[in-house]
């Protein structure tokens, strides 16, 4: 057992009665495997920091994390009722707010369950340890006889003590212990469908959102910018803009420009007015169309990924060199980013839905040279972000231009525009994959990635758009590559199998020629997509089903599981043998090699004739650990694999030399219902007591990797470059030279 | 001062004429349903009925209403919206009214359609999340709660040119 960090006082006694007692318990916290403080509970240790008790018996609940449509709220408020014995009703839960909820740094990564989940799994255990310790004093019985339920501790006489009473005999201004049994017994909440608690509103037209709200007073705001990254709006008659009918104010900054009007409609036309007098790129030209070969080609640093060892391969091996890419993609959210902003008495209130509050608060204190306690950010949800898309940088935009107009509560959303033309960009990417074989074992196995970073999440005021635009300008900071096991450009480059003599090497290209910034699964997509596309194309070589040469390399036995279930589920050996345009692709990855573990299997038709890529039915199997609610999981995996078919048969973002052209949904086209899958069945594997695994990024790599295969067993010639978009289906069924065959040793 | 009905209630509202309907709904009458997503017709979030039929209210004036009857997602019956919580049929959520209503055009019109027919009809709403699968489920649920039912096609998706 653990040594509190502070000593308990006058409970210090009891509080070690209370660890005889239940250390019986057949559960110990299983989340606590390491027996250190997880991350969000090391920082931010106090019990009350994250529960509290109403004398009234409410229970408030503190995550530092936010709702961005993953089902998050749901999903921790089950954790918390949960543990808690009470039901999820009983439980308020209060998100990512500077003033009020601990900091967890940002909601990404797929690190919420992992960090808030088992924060509040932990401080929870702990709250109803005390609560029960609070009522062996009352009822002068121990602990352990008594029963914690439906938010009262019951004791075997009928006798009961809700748990407001319980919370007014004692302070959880205590630090929490490790090793607080979980409960058990009792009705469970962990592991039940419950439904996801947002969804009332948002299908009933409630204020379920930023864009939603509405503060007494309101102004709205348009900001002013060029079409895309690196340009400017030409010099326009501000003066006659100022006069159009219900402009409050223009905003100006250096090159920062806002426009503020009493109504919405009114501020866009004053942003039309000034957008129509042109606008000119400053900034050096954009070097080509699609900037794939650009990143290859740029000065790289050489960070190594992973070394496995081995022995050298023999003389005779056969050796298969191959490369695969992909564009630049977009977020792509469906509503633009908004934020409304407060600046009232010295201080700067932001209502935003970045994924980061407490990074965005910083960032914006250093913009609006204020002290960080006289800023605050309360995160509200907005349209899915998917990443770091214009979130923060729309807050910053609705702080200047609230702080213009004080005390008059500002809403400024993005145009559609905007948001295509300025969210930053997932980096395009390029993987080379070697390797050697003997006989058919692979021998040797080598990665070479190439991209961009991943994140320019803003933690300074030179990391928002704005914060470049005011005078005097914040200088951007320097992006640099992310360290593995998470890994950026890296994530998910080491092989989960157990290849001997395999290296992998992220060559991190620091310029960058467009923005860019973390998208979904950062580069694990790419690599996913290498790593599997190579390893069926290594099947092939060797003539083995791909199934079975997963298996015969992967040693994890969850993974082994996950491809199981996910191939009988499909009726893997029963699949056809593919060609003429029919076939069938399996692929498989632990995101980070350290989330959740995701296999999918699908099943595709190519028509020769339009190049399109028909999928009838995807069958996934994913373990994230201890499935909180299964729907939720199932939820994330159904819609990470039609995101990932819509980037990986149609999305590209083009260039020309002087600015993103894919500047609305015509000049970026995504997936729309005709093409979506016919049926996609999840298959979640519960692993109780087992961690929480998050599993909000685990389909993007299999999904776009068993696509590629079932595309390669349709056409027996495989497509390494994302897209696999009509034009290159059928450029590669024309005669060659055009078509590139499969790598067949 | 302008006049146009919504949900069934007269309203009269003291904006430019310009102005697009989505605008008055959201900023004026305060109705959240109908989102801003683009402007310009690509994406749906907007989507309400104009008597019978879906349009993006992001492109209509208001002035240019007419007589026309405006429904939003607030005034339609709850069979869909029930549908679609039942199916948990949401992620993020943000494009899910213009899902409903659009919807609720079609299974005014037919509450027998071909899956294929519902997928067409429901082109021009997008959603990033990828929740389409349950929107269709959400469909099918709510078509046989009114009497009717999405008719299976053999192989969704196989079908050739």
């Amino acid at each position: 057992m653990s040594t509190p960090r502070n000593a308990l006082g006058r409970r210090a006694f009891l509080a070690n009665a209370l660890v005889v007692t239940f250390a019986s318990s057949r559960h110990a916290l299983a989340q606590d495997q390491d027996k250190k403080l997880p991350q969000s509970l090391a920082r931010t240790p106090e019990l009350d920091a994250w529960i509290r008790v109403g004398a009234d018996g409410t229970i408030t609940v503190f995550t530092g994390k936010a709702e961005l449509g993953q089902g998050i709220r749901t999903a921790l408020t089950q954790v918390a009722a949960h543990e808690l014995a009470v039901s999820p009703g009983q439980i308020d839960l209060v998100t990512a707010d500077t003033a009020r909820t601990p900091d967890e740094g940002v909601t990404a990564g797929s690190h919420s369950m992992q960090d808030s989940g088992t924060a509040i799994l932990n401080a929870a255990a702990n709250v109803r340890a005390l609560l029960a310790e609070a009522a062996s004093w009352q009822f002068a019985i121990a602990p352990s006889r008594i029963e914690m339920r439906d938010g009262a501790a019951h004791a075997p006489d009928g006798r009961q003590i809700g748990y407001g009473d319980l919370a007014a005999s004692l302070s959880l201004e205590v630090e929490v212990k490790l090793d607080m049994p979980r409960r058990h017994g009792g009705k469970p909440v962990i592991g039940q469908n419950l439904p996801r608690l947002d969804i009332p509103a948002k299908v009933s037209g409630g204020e379920a959102y930023v864009q939603d709200m509405r503060l007494p007073g309101m102004l709205h705001a348009r900001v002013v910018r060029g079409p895309s990254d690196g340009t400017r709006v030409k010099a326009a008659d501000i003066a006659a803009v100022g006069k159009m009918p219900g402009v409050v104010k223009i905003v100006r900054d250096g090159a920062f420009m806002a426009v503020v009007a009493d109504q919405e409609w009114r501020a866009v036309k004053a942003l039309n007015r000034v957008q129509a007098g042109g606008w000119e790129r400053p900034s050096p030209p954009i070097p080509a169309a699609d900037l794939r070969e650009t990143i290859h080609r740029l000065p790289a640093q050489d960070v190594p990924i992973f070394d496995y060892p081995g022995p050298a391969p023999p003389a005779d091996a056969r050796s298969i060199r191959v490369r695969y890419s992909r564009p630049h993609l977009m977020h792509g959210s469906i509503g633009p980013s908004c934020a409304m902003a407060l600046w009232e008495n010295d201080g700067m209130t932001v209502w935003t839905h970045s994924q980061g509050v407490y990074p965005l608060r910083k960032a914006l204190a250093e913009l609006l040279k204020l002290d960080l306690e006289k800023v605050r950010c309360i995160h509200v949800e907005g349209s899915g972000c998917y990443g770091h898309n214009g979130a923060d940088d729309v807050a910053a935009d609705a702080a200047l231009a609230a702080r213009a107009v004080p005390g008059s509560p500002v809403r400024l959303q993005w145009m559609r525009e905007q948001e295509h033309g300025w969210e930053p960009l997932g980096s395009a990417m390029v993987v080379e994959m070697a390797a050697e074989l003997d006989g058919n074992k692979v021998a040797s196995w080598r990665h070479d990635v190439w991209s961009n970073t991943h994140s320019t999440r803003p933690r300074t005021a030179g990391g928002l758009l704005a914060g470049g635009e005011v005078d005097p300008p914040f200088v951007p900071p320097r992006p640099g590559p992310i360290p593995m096991p998470e890994g950026g450009g890296g994530r998910n480059g080491n092989p989960i199998y157990a290849l001997p003599n395999a290296h992998g090497v992220f060559h991190f290209v620091e310029q960058m020629p467009v923005r860019v910034s973390a998208l979904r699964g950062l580069g694990a997509q790419m690599n996913v997509f290498a790593i599997e596309s190579f390893m069926d194309e290594l099947a092939f070589a060797t003539d083995n089903d791909p199934v079975a040469f997963r298996l015969a390399w992967l040693k994890d036995e969850r993974a082994r599981e996950v491809v199981q279930r996910a191939a009988d589920r499909f009726d893997w050996r029963r699949r056809g043998a593919g060609g003429g345009g029919s076939g069938t692709g399996f692929a498989f990855a632990r995101y980070k090699n350290l989330a959740s573990y995701c296999a999918v299997a699908m099943e595709v038709r190519v028509d020769g004739d339009s190049g399109e890529i028909h999928v009838p039915r995807v069958v996934a199997a994913v373990d994230s650990g201890e499935a909180v609610n299964p729907d939720g999981i199932r939820n994330q995996i159904e819609g990470g694999i039609v995101q990932s078919l819509s980037w990986t048969t149609r999305e590209a973002v083009a260039f020309d030399k002087t600015h993103r052209t894919s500047f609305d949904w015509s000049g970026y086209p995504i997936l729309r219902f005709p093409s979506v899958p016919g049926r996609i069945d999840v298959e979640v594997i519960d692993r109780p007591k087992q961690p929480f695994l998050g599993a909000g990024e685990a389909a993007q790599g299999p999904a776009s990797a068993a696509l590629a295969n079932a595309v390669a067993h349709a056409l027996g010639m495989r497509l390494r470059d994302m897209p696999l978009s009509p034009e290159r289906v059928k450029a590669a069924l024309r005669p060659a030279p055009v078509a590139t065959k499969q790598a067949a040793g | 001062m302008i006049t146009l009905t919504v949900n069934g209630q007269a309203h009269q509202v003291d904006v430019d004429p310009d102005t697009p309907l989505l605008y008055v709904l959201r900023n004026d009458l305060e109705l959240n349903a109908a989102k801003f997503g683009c402007g310009l017709g690509q994406c749906g979030a907007c989507t309400v009925l104009l008597d019978d039929k879906p349009v993006f209210s992001c492109l209509v004036p208001v002035a240019a209403l007419g007589a026309r009857k405006v429904r939003t997602l607030e005034g339609l019956p709850k069979t869909l919206p029930a549908a679609f919580e039942a199916e948990q049929a949401a992620q993020c959520g943000y494009c899910i009214a213009g899902m409903i209503v659009r919807a609720q055009a079609l299974l005014e019109r037919n509450p027998r359609p071909t899956e294929k027919e519902m997928r067409t009809h429901m082109a021009p709403n997008l959603c990033r999340c990828g929740t389409h699968m349950r929107i269709l489920r959400a469909v099918r649920r709510a078509a046989e709660a009114m009497g009717g039912g999405v008719r299976e096609e053999a192989r969704i998706g196989a079908e050739e040119k």
